[in-house]
């Protein structure tokens, strides 16, 4: 399946070419997509520490996973509409980029993973999984994520 | 007082034109400073909800503190040493850079911040550690650092654009002043 031609429809969107042609918008967008970085930094990381037996260990994983799950998904929201407007502004750079296949398919994995596997394990209530299941799930999850940013990341450094 | 001499000094060290010139380097340098955003920031920012009581609030404030803090720390020197090494790569435009500078400000203010709430409410915490929605003075510290963090986030992402540069001329006699700007009377670079 060859998807140039839909990425080369996104580059001639409105909301793309005013990106585009704005010497600023895509600065500002910018911000926002790495403020809500932070804030899906925290969520994941509060929950996958305490399911590596780190951090806030004193609490149920299930309290935990609660608390961090609504800021886990606003920031998602956050991240995903700044980045498609980000995207929309040079998708024919994207389309070449082997770091932004990367950070896609880890995205892809890494949500599918976090509203799953990972949501269910947290849930599942004291001693139903086992701790070496909870400390695979949560570097699983981190590796996952990692491979997001790090590929989010070397979009901007590749020409 | 300006440290123009230093930085162009720093700029013509070994190890500075080495990792400014470097093909991999800089941006693993420039990728572990963003990605340890997500440790430090995330956890502040966690920190700084909790004190706002719109997460974690059955955690008490204490024990947030003592099992988070350490992350936080190990973040933040990662941080320091990212973003010291990142500055060391580009010394002088940096150095002159009015986000660069803003950032720094607001650095600062996010340290005293920190110091204001350890040496007031945080004294008291035995009052309030188990409250779902922490005092008045907690809660503003809370919201005091999300804003410069915030404010120190963005200017840090801005020190990548090169509008306000020194020898972008003319700028506005503003601009040159707040970064530091060295032009003549005629406003040339």
């Amino acid at each position: 399946m060859n998807l140039l031609p839909y990425f080369q429809w996104v580059s001639e969107t409105p909301v793309g070419q005013a990106i585009t042609r704005s010497s600023w918008l895509f600065a500002v967008i910018e911000s926002v997509h790495l403020l809500a970085l932070a804030v899906i930094g925290g969520a994941v990381l509060v929950l996958d520490l305490r399911l590596l037996g780190l951090g806030l260990r004193d609490q149920p994983i299930e309290r935990v996973a609660r608390d961090a799950h609504p800021w886990l998904v606003g920031s998602l929201i956050v991240m995903i509409v700044s980045g498609v407007l980000l995207f929309s502004s040079e998708p024919i750079k994207c389309y070449y980029s082997t770091p932004f296949w990367v950070k896609m398919s880890s995205l892809a994995l890494a949500m599918i993973f976090a509203f799953t596997v990972r949501k269910n394990v947290a849930l599942a209530g004291e001693g139903r999984v086992r701790p070496v299941w909870l400390k695979v799930v949560a570097i699983v999850s981190l590796t996952l994520w990692l491979g997001v940013g790090a590929g989010g990341r070397w979009i901007g450094f590749s020409a | 007082m300006t440290l123009l001499p230093f930085v162009q000094w720093l700029a013509g060290t070994p190890g500075s034109t080495a990792l400014h010139e470097s093909t991999y380097a800089y941006p693993l340098v420039e990728s572990a400073h963003v990605l340890t955003l997500c440790v430090f920031l995330g956890l502040a920012v966690m920190w700084d909800l909790r004190l706002l009581g719109m997460t974690l609030t059955n955690v008490p404030m204490s024990q947030l503190k003592e099992r988070l803090g350490p992350w936080m720390t190990g973040g933040f020197i990662v941080m320091v040493i990212t973003g010291a090494m990142l500055f060391y790569a580009i010394p002088v435009r940096s150095y002159q850079s009015i986000w660069f500078r803003m950032k720094a400000v607001a650095l600062v203010l996010a340290g005293l911040n920190a110091v204001v709430f350890h040496r007031t409410i945080d004294r008291r915490i035995e009052e309030w550690d188990k409250d779902p929605v922490p005092p008045r003075a907690a809660r503003l510290a809370g919201v005091r650092s999300l804003v410069l963090w915030t404010i120190i986030v963005v200017a840090g992402r801005m020190i990548a654009y090169n509008w306000f540069d020194c020898d972008k001329q003319p700028q506005s006699a503003l601009v040159n002043t707040l970064a530091g700007c060295v032009v003549d009377v005629h406003g040339a670079p």
